[in-house]
């Protein structure tokens, strides 16, 4: 006998087809709407259609005279309850039905509960709520203005539209540096609101049991558990009676992070109506209430050597969170990981002043697709950094290579102070250069000017920050973020495997198998993989931020490890040999002077139930919890090259190269199916996804008619590549990757449009790079805007 | 009706106006009361418990309710259930008989078209419509021919791929 094969059983490194595909394909998964319980009622949300006004009154009587109507709930119904109000994620209060202000257009202002859904929203429209406009505030620069409105009326000690003021860095290291700099390069920058938009929209059953005071809630969430401790909170039921199940999940890109006052109130009207109560938010809902993305100002200033040399950064970033501060990110941290930006550039000084403010837009800035404001910290880098190459008149690749950190200089210290471990920029760099041919694109793009084309090249590169906690510096609402992985072993070497995280696509019931095929040799048809009910999942954090492969995969290799050192034990009971003795190769144990005498890990796991040394205790089951000593620091390099149409501003894209250094691939298939999702996702904010706001506080973007997204059609096709530098401190060496293109791919479209444009006077186009705002900067030669209020025309 | 009742909400029996139809699904003749305004999704969801066909944004730009309706890809997010009176509608749960699977379902599986497999049942009824229009389809021609459907994970790349693989597939058989 010899080590079972890691390709023949999917371990690590196999492109295994996905397990969770046979009942997609089928049409067989199990999202939230399709779950029917006996008895249940539908629930619908009134909206407020303003963005700021006073509510004078509600009438729901005629809502409440319909038939089929059971139950219809308000802001006063909530309050009488102490629920009206409920705590974020970001130590503020969000409210669940409006009480006395409506705070942005879309917030929720009633519920209906009806014996269906179109009864529900006929109710909902009978109801007539009584407002008093107030003047609505869509910007920053509105929300800090003199005698601005004050939004959050309802906090005592609240005299202004601020949240926060936070600050980081050396102030005066950085000014020091700037006084050294033989130039200083500027940028004024706005990465305009997104939505992640999964093509699930948010929804949740709730279904309390009078009889056994149980309450089980099936929704939309990338994390259960959070969400338990938060019902348990704010519900005041003990947490052991919450059992949520999150299902299969039709896409999250951190959506389906936040609680929404939509989950609250379909608990709240199943525990009063004592039946299911089932909520499906419609896409207009989701998309103007539910947790958007990015929304921050930047200027940002680099401190320049003559030889490229970066000496020092100054950001100076203002965030428009929306009327509520409900962003999900870690408490420590005001603009989640901002400070991550230039990680993999030596810069010796660097300062970030950060100010987040209240405005008449939906609340919850959410990660979208990236780790807690990664996205905006690594485009803001890589825009300052294109930049200042132009600046210097240096060419964009070397002025990159110049400043990045070496390999031999790990463990590196980044400016504002995280510690990277491992990485290999610069042929990263490498070989996304030979692959797009830079040098040759140079010459084509030269001889296309010549007959009045205009093309361009954009890089991106970056480290970012993936897959947290450590606990010591990472919590939300100062639960530890950790997580977690559950082994049983059956009698017949067969194994149900457990997480705390929740896939979303993501593609776990077939990645998790494949580490325990790695760590155990037990094929990974043979483990069963279950995540996202309370009940029965070890707790863990769930899935954003790339934190699954990063923390939960981690506990998935330790439980294993835990269970082998169990099946050590036992292997030398059956061989009748001490400990020491027994060696391990893949799925066999053997004695080491006698490599033909061994058991395998499958008749480890029937002696555990059969046959176990005398004072073993029986099974071989384990749970093992995973709190990462740093995060994985992926690197990316994106380079795209575009032409620009000089007649009508409309661009396309030529070739899109990715070389991604994810650490070690557990499957290479699903890593680059992350990979080109995130590709997609930074091309379509480069491109169209676009929610704005008119004077009136309308949300422009409440529909995908109006909220573009890209289509088989438009979308580039891709060229993907690797290096792999593997994770130092993590126990198989991978680092996250999900959201990597996301993160450091909208840069690479933008830096490509505008080195198209060099030399026009354009410094910068806001995202997305529509052909109008392409066609006025070519007219202008000025930078062109995209802040709100929307401008004619792009309504 | 197969069913021995029907429970009605208070009060709205007398004032609902409703509709007997009769539609054939996934080749199977059914036959519903309805009312006009129901969407042809939810009486494929709430009344033939053909979850399959998943519903997103509710006005026809994402694709995730296509079903072939007299062999033509529709939304049916965006269509009454009376109008499918007499006609014919396949689901994703007709594409292939029990314990099989038709090569479209297989060249997604095999070639990564999905992640969260929530638009995957309308991206895969398009595609049967594309092939049984055009077996043998060029990359832009599947990329056109799935424009009308949204995928937020995958990037479509692997979805051009999975129908590429169906193609072979269906040539080869």
């Amino acid at each position: 006998m010899t080590a079972v094969d890691e390709v023949k059983i999917g371990g690590m490194g196999a492109s295994r087809r996905r397990v969770e595909d046979n009942r997609f394909i089928r049409g067989k998964g199990n999202y939230v709407d399709d779950i029917v319980l006996p008895g249940m009622l539908h629930m619908e949300i009134l909206r407020s259609p303003l963005a700021h006004a006073r509510i004078k009154s509600i009438d729901a009587s005629k809502a409440w005279a319909m038939p089929g109507v059971r139950l219809v709930l308000t802001g006063e119904t909530m309050a009488a309850r102490n629920l009206a109000w409920m705590p974020t994620l970001s130590y503020d209060t969000q409210a669940v039905l409006a009480t006395d202000k409506v705070r942005f257009q879309g917030q929720e202002v009633a519920c209906v509960i009806a014996d269906d859904p179109y009864i529900a929203k006929d109710a909902c429209e009978a109801i007539f709520v009584d407002y008093e406009p107030l003047p609505p505030i869509v910007n920053p620069m509105q929300s800090l203005a003199d005698g601005a409105p004050l939004i959050r009326d309802d906090k005592e000690n609240q005299s202004d539209n601020v949240i926060y003021d936070w600050e980081v860095g050396d102030r005066e290291g950085t000014d020091r540096a700037f006084a050294q700099a033989d130039l200083v390069s500027k940028i004024e920058l706005h990465y305009p609101r997104s939505h992640p938009s999964p093509i699930e929209c948010c929804g949740s059953i709730a279904d309390f049991n009078r009889s056994t005071s149980k309450l089980t809630v099936y929704m939309t969430t990338q994390a259960p558990h959070i969400i338990r401790a938060a019902v348990a909170l704010v519900a005041e039921l003990p947490e052991q009676m919450i059992r949520i199940v999150s299902p299969d999940i039709g896409g999250g890109f951190g959506n389906k992070v936040p609680v929404y006052p939509g989950y609250v109130a379909s608990i709240l009207a199943s525990i009063l109506l004592e039946r299911p109560v089932k909520w499906i938010e419609d896409r207009t809902g989701n998309l103007i209430s539910t947790g958007f993305a990015r929304d921050i100002y930047l200027h940002g200033e680099l401190a320049l050597r003559k030889d490229g040399r970066i000496l020092g950064v100054r950001m100076k970033a203002t965030a428009d969170h929306g009327a509520f501060f409900s962003d999900a990110q870690p408490s420590k941290f005001k603009i989640g990981l901002m400070h991550s930006a230039f990680a993999c550039y030596d810069i010796p000084n660097a300062h970030l002043l950060a100010r987040g403010v209240y405005t008449n837009k939906a609340p919850g800035g959410v990660a979208y697709r990236c780790s807690f404001r990664v996205t905006e910290a690594m485009f803001f880098q890589e825009r300052m950094v294109q930049a200042a190459a132009d600046d210097l008149g240096m060419d964009q690749a070397e002025f990159r290579r110049v400043n990045f950190v070496r390999d031999d200089d790990f463990p590196h210290r980044t400016p504002w102070g995280f510690l990277t471990d491992s990485g290999q920029y610069s042929k990263c760099l490498d070989v996304g250069l030979e692959a797009i041919g830079y040098q040759d694109f140079l010459k084509e793009k030269e001889e296309a000017a010549k007959r009045g084309r205009l093309l361009g090249i954009g890089i991106s590169t970056m480290t970012e920050p993936l897959g947290a906690g450590n606990s010591r510096e990472y919590d939300i609402l100062g639960i530890k973020m950790f997580d977690s992985a559950e082994l049983k072993i059956h009698m017949t070497g067969k194994a149900l495997l457990r997480t705390g995280a929740k896939s979303q696509g993501q593609g776990h019931e077939t990645t998790w198998a494949q580490i325990v095929a790695h760590e155990l040799g037990l094929p990974a048809e043979d483990i069963l993989v279950e995540e996202g009910d309370t009940d029965t999942a070890p707790f863990g954090m769930g899935t954003y931020a790339s934190r699954s492969t990063p923390v939960a995969g981690a506990a998935v290799a330790m439980v294993s490890r835990k269970i082998r050192a169990k099946a050590r034990k036992i292997a030398a009971h059956l061989l009748e040999i001490s400990e020491e003795d027994v060696e391990w190769e893949l799925g066999r144990f053997y004695v080491r002077s006698q490599p033909e005498r061994g058991v395998t890990i499958q008749e480890c796991a029937m002696a555990a139930y059969s046959n176990m040394p005398d004072g073993m205790e029986p099974g071989l089951e384990n749970v093992a919890y995973y709190d990462p000593p740093n995060l994985t620091w992926p690197f990316a390099c994106y380079i795209v090259t575009v032409e620009v149409d000089p007649e009508t501003g409309v661009w396309d894209v030529l070739r899109l190269v990715a070389v991604d250094d994810c650490g070690v691939r557990i499957n290479p298939m699903i890593v680059e199916g992350q990979i080109m999702g995130g590709l997609t996702e930074a091309y379509a904010m480069a491109n169209m996804q676009f929610i704005t706001f008119d004077e009136y506080g309308n949300c422009i973007g409440s529909n995908f008619t109006d909220y573009l997204l890209p289509t088989a059609w438009e979308t580039p096709g891709f060229e993907l590549h690797e290096v792999v530098t593997p994770c130092p401190h993590h126990p198989i060496g991978a680092k996250g990757i999900g959201e990597c293109a996301a993160v450091g791919g909208p840069a690479a479209f933008v830096n490509a449009v505008m080195d198209a444009l060099k030399g026009t006077g354009t410094r910068n186009i806001d995202m997305p790079l529509f052909p109008d705002r392409v066609y006025e900067a070519l007219q202008t030669g000025a930078d062109v805007s995209g802040a709100p209020p929307v401008r004619i025309g792009e309504a | 009706m197969t069913s021995l009742f029907q429970e009605v909400s208070p009060g709205a029996a007398e004032d609902t106006p409703t509709r007997q139809i009769t539609v054939t699904v996934n080749g199977e003749s059914r036959t519903a009361v309805v009312e006009p305004r129901l969407v042809l999704a939810h009486l494929l969801r709430q009344a033939f418990h053909l979850t399959g066909t998943h519903t997103g944004c509710d006005t026809s730009n994402c694709g995730a309710c296509t079903v072939l309706f007299d062999g033509t890809p529709v939304k049916s997010c965006t269509m009454f259930a009376v109008q499918a009176d007499g006609h014919e509608v396949m689901t994703v749960e007709g594409l292939a008989g029990p314990s099989e699977l038709h090569a479209i379902q297989e060249g997604f599986k095999e070639e990564h078209g999905l992640q969260c497999g929530f638009c995957t049942p309308g991206m895969m009824m398009a595609s049967k419509a594309l092939l049984e229009e055009n077996p043998n389809p060029t990359e832009d021609e599947i990329r056109w021919a799935l424009s009308g459907n949204l995928c937020r994970c995958t990037g479509y790349q692997n979805i051009v791929k999975a129908v590429m693989w169906a193609a072979k597939k269906l040539e080869d058989q």
